[in-house]
């Protein structure tokens, strides 16, 4: 199981919790897990997230591997100018 | 994708200040931009624009422009096409208005004639009858829940139930337990901030030629960051197919995120279908100015708490931020930018992107993070003098570093902020006298920077050189910082080197040049590239050389043998492997195709000195100096030309520039008279300290530098000004009838 | 509406074109003449960009009509080298990366020739001002205040 933290305003599309558990060893797996346990959260991963990877943030790479040693935190999808 | 992390330090090609490759065309007038291209039998396009910041569009003849001598086409908005997607589509509604007019300055209708004369007479020959509608153009007002709907139906599952529908999307950051955190506070300051929206302020105005055939096969040249970017687009918007439509980027007389999406593109292409010829479009600065994409405006409360030896105790900012007329995502950036350079236990942010009739907004470096920094950093200069704590040790006390868990979530790692504090605090610029009326401001700045989809192909030639290929516009010298990475790789001087940017046909995908990543992600895949070529070298030498391929070694643009067990061999150069090349198996190429993960986030420190006019409210730059990590500096002069340019752009943000909206929702500044972009006698010599902290996610150690120095002046001239002048401005740009005002109420 | 032939001297060559009463020179340089290297960034004479000399005064082309250029004499940035070798201010502007994207660059180099013409020995607050009409978003304007001090003491000193 992996831990992934979501920002403030994903927590009430995941009842409410700071941190998720999901059963993954990459990106997308832990997508369309996070997508399957709460669909609530689906509308904002089909727009794009971002996901940071040991304070290395990773715009798309669905192979990132990932293990429970990892600290993964899920963001909005990086934009620049 | 792993990250490479054998970061090289010793080099001899990146570090210098080589000459750039596109110099004496630009200094010679011989440089193609967007407008300076031609086709034959080329018609000439115009655009009809809102004169209304909302209205329906009742009705709209085209008959009698159609009828005119010389005009060859009419295109709508039934003239395009119906993408699927809400993002094609609204790119499509901005490029020209479906049913309603969004604001003053939305595109409705365009002509394509012999001259441009025959264009402006058939524009006035269109009719349209509008109906209308009450509109809104402040952040604010747009969020009241009786406020004109700009669209209904947008926002999306982030927003609560009640709020307007102005309102798209919401977001919060944070972590810790803020009450906590104020209770422990000996000081808590609280401030509402007013920013107005700025424009890019390129120099060169959006221009394209375009030609379409009814078969759909295409040819757009244009002024874009992203000419890969401009072909999926327009090919949704058209209905074509991206195979099809081959687009070439031009020259680029700037951008800063301004040209990272299409305006005037789309409606070429349309209006060349049904011509049948070639047409060019190029927006006027009136254009550029009522109907491009400037930056959000926003407004901001920022509450924070220190104790009296200047430690903070908790922070809090809740961030408004009108995007004009379409769904935006700039707030999100903003929010999780804003408390980034700090270290806290406790904080919050908390962001609302909303519509208004204004022009959609775009990216505009560092998008989002400027206003959101420079409402924190106002309020912690504020605690410092209420407090009588010295600004940059507050900063350092405070400071994010490797292990700080960052406002907007992941913990930090490898980070340059500590450093770059350090350097400003010894620096003499610091410490230097002051004067009457005078004081000194800093600030933090920060920005993501990220990498993204990048092809590179790398051909040796048959005399050994070398010709690189990549597909993102060089927007500030990247074809120079490109070149010395492929020379330094292969170990061959610059010269030997020529990087060309190509068009959408000739290479893989690339994102654009956006997110100051172009010397980091294109500059990691030429290594990677140039790698692959010395593989292929090497191979071949081993062959010739009859020994195991992990024999040979790359050195200083030979192979050698590895060892003395590899047997003595002479050396070959680059130019000796590239003349057999024919016999030994062909021509030798290196190619890298990559989404680049890794940048790593920039921090800078801005220091400046003002002086303000007691009689006028005019405030003056005296003194500016610039701290940033670079990662590595690539070509120097180019990297502190980044740290310049950006310094200046944040510094006419805080003085001078905004867009002004009269009561009937007309933009009343739409030019260079009106909206004032610094010039070169505002301004002192720009200072820069560059630092090189590699960043463990590029071969070279390289990191982004594009965006980050636009961050801090904001609040830093701010700051300079409050101490100068015991005025605390709330607003942006301090204009200096409003800072009269402020200070005759002192 | 009657055109214009009018007859003229660029960059030291004699020239002839037609042109509409209200056509500006910016216009007839970049579609008449194909000479693009002045370039439009404003069209209100507000960013310096189409600088040109008319019989030796700097001006914005876009602020005079084609017309106007009968009998006169006209410099552009094309011809500011000599051949193949650069004016002491262009080479300088590389050397020194007064450029990023060098879009309002020629409108800078002729307004920097025409004032050290002038003022050989100016100091940055007179360059800066004489400048002040020539709009650049990139660079901040530094390195490029200290290319023109380099090029005009390279200039003073042949």
């Amino acid at each position: 199981m992996v831990k992934v933290k979501l920002w403030g305003s994903l927590r009430t599309l995941a009842d409410g919790n700071e941190y998720v558990e999901v059963e993954a060893s990459n990106f997308k797996q832990l997508l369309d897990q996070l997508s399957t346990k709460y669909p609530a959260l689906k509308p904002q991963i089909k727009r794009g997230v971002s996901l940071a990877l040991d304070g290395v943030i990773y715009r798309e790479a669905w192979f990132t591997e990932i293990s429970d040693e990892n600290e993964i935190v899920l963001m909005p999808y990086m934009v620049g100018g | 994708m792993a990250l490479d992390t054998s970061n090289k330090r010793e080099f001899k090609v990146v570090g210098t200040r080589v000459q750039r490759p596109d110099g004496i065309d630009k200094v010679t007038g011989k440089a193609m931009y967007g407008a300076d291209v031609t086709a034959p039998g080329m018609l000439i396009g115009r655009i009809l624009r809102s004169p209304h910041a909302h209205a329906r569009i009742v009705s709209l003849d085209t008959s009698a422009a159609e009828a005119l001598k010389g005009v060859k086409a009419v295109v709508t908005t039934a003239d395009l096409s119906t993408p699927e997607d809400d993002y094609f589509a609204d790119i499509r509604d901005n490029c020209l208005a479906r049913e309603k007019v969004l604001y003053d300055g939305h595109a409705v209708a365009a002509v394509a004639a012999t001259n441009k004369h025959v264009a402006k007479e058939a524009l006035k020959l269109i009719k349209v009858e509008y109906e209308i509608l009450s509109h809104v153009t402040d952040v604010d007002e747009a969020m009241k829940a009786d406020a004109p709907i700009v669209q209904e139906g947008r926002a999306d599952e982030s927003v609560h139930e009640g709020w307007s529908q102005n309102v798209t999307s919401h977001f919060e950051f944070g972590h810790g337990d803020l009450e906590a955190g104020f209770a422990k506070a000996d000081k808590i300051v609280e401030r509402t901030f007013k920013t107005a929206a700025t424009h890019q302020g390129y120099i060169e105005p959006h221009a394209c030629l375009a030609s379409l055939g009814t078969d759909g096969r295409g040819e757009l040249w244009c002024c874009t960051q992203g000419q890969f970017l401009v072909r999926t687009k327009c090919a949704e918007i058209l209905g074509i197919e991206a195979s099809q439509l081959r687009v070439t980027a031009s020259e680029i007389g700037g951008g800063f995120g301004g040209k990272t999406t299409v305006f005037i593109e789309p409606v070429a292409l349309a209006l060349s279908r049904k011509a049948g010829r070639p047409v060019k479009l190029v927006m006027s600065r009136e254009e550029v100015f009522r109907a491009s994409g400037p930056t959000v405006s926003s407004s901001i409360d920022v509450k924070i708490g220190m104790t009296k030896d200047g430690r903070i105790t908790a922070g809090q900012a809740k961030l408004r931020y009108q995007g004009g007329a379409f769904p935006n995502g700039t707030v999100e950036f903003g929010s999780q930018a804003a408390f980034a350079a700090y270290d806290l236990e406790a904080v919050q942010t908390l962001g609302w992107n909303v519509m208004t009739n204004r022009p959609k907004e775009i990216s505009y470096r560092a998008p989002g993070a400027p206003m959101a920094i420079y409402a924190v950093e106002s309020v912690v200069d504020e605690l410092c003098q209420e407090l009588s704590l010295d600004p940059l040790e507050t900063r350092l006390k405070n400071a994010a570093r490797k292990g700080t868990l960052s406002s907007y979530g992941p913990t930090f790692n490898d980070i340059g902020l500590v450093a770059t504090l350090e350097a400003a605090k010894t620096h003499p610029h610091y410490s230097a006298p002051l004067g009457k009326n005078q004081g000194r401001g800093l600030s933090c700045g920060f920005w993501f920077n990220f990498g993204g989809n990048t092809c590179v192909s790398l051909n040796l030639n048959s005399d050994g050189t070398v010709g690189v290929v990549e597909g993102n516009p060089d927007i500030g010298g990247s074809r120079a910082s490109i070149s010395m990475m492929a020379a330094e790789e292969l170990g061959i001087p610059y010269e030997k080197v020529r990087t060309v940017i190509t068009d959408t046909n000739s290479l893989g995908y690339n994102d654009v040049t956006d997110g100051s990543r172009v010397t980091f992600a294109v500059g990691l895949a030429t290594i990677e590239a140039a790698r692959a070529a010395i593989k292929i070298m090497c191979s071949r030498v081993a062959k010739i050389w009859g020994i195991d391929e992990e024999a040979v070694v790359w050195e200083d643009g030979c192979a050698k043998p590895s060892g003395p067990n590899a047997g003595e061999f002479p050396p070959m150069t680059i130019a000796e492997i590239a003349a057999i090349a024919d016999n030994t198996g062909g021509p030798i190429a290196g190619h890298h195709e990559v989404n680049a993960d890794g940048a790593g986030v920039s921090f800078g420190v801005h220091i400046v000195d003002t002086e303000v006019d007691p009689e006028t409210g005019a405030t003056k730059i005296l003194r500016y100096t610039v701290f940033q990590d670079a990662g590595k500096a690539v070509h120097p002069d180019y990297v502190e030309g980044q740290m310049q340019g950006g310094a200046v752009q944040g510094i006419g943000w805080a003085l001078n520039e905004e867009y002004i909206y009269g009561e009937d929702g007309r933009l009343q500044n739409p030019g260079f008279l009106d909206y004032r972009i610094p010039v070169a006698s505002d301004l002192p010599p720009i200072d820069t300290v560059i630092l090189e902290i590699p960043n463990p996610g590029h071969p070279y150690g390289v990191r982004g530098v594009g965006e980050t120095s636009i961050v801090p002046p904001l609040a830093a001239i701010s700051n300079a000004v409050s101490r100068a002048t015991g005025v605390r401005m709330t607003e942006l740009p301090m204009s200096p009838p409003k800072l009269l005002k402020a200070m005759s109420e002192r | 509406m009657k055109n214009f032939h009018v007859s003229t001297t660029i960059n030291g060559d004699d020239a002839e074109f037609i042109c509409t009463p209200d056509e500006t020179l910016l216009d007839v340089l970049r579609n008449r003449l194909g000479l693009t290297g002045a370039k439009e960034g404003c069209g209100t004479g507000d960013c310096g960009a189409c600088s040109v000399t008319l019989n030796g005064r700097l001006v914005c082309s876009c602020l005079v009509l084609g017309a106007e250029a009968e009998g006169a004499e006209i410099e552009t940035i094309e011809g500011m080298a000599d051949g193949d070798d650069l004016h002491p201010l262009q080479r300088v502007f590389i050397d020194k990366a007064a450029l990023q994207c060098g879009v309002c660059t020629p409108g800078i180099l002729v307004a920097a020739r025409s004032l050290l013409e002038k003022n050989p020995e100016p100091t940055d607050e007179e360059i800066r001002y004489w400048l002040a009409g020539n709009l650049c978003r990139c660079t901040g304007y530094d390195k490029i205040i200290k290319a023109v001090q380099i090029a005009a003491a390279e200039m003073r000193s042949v």
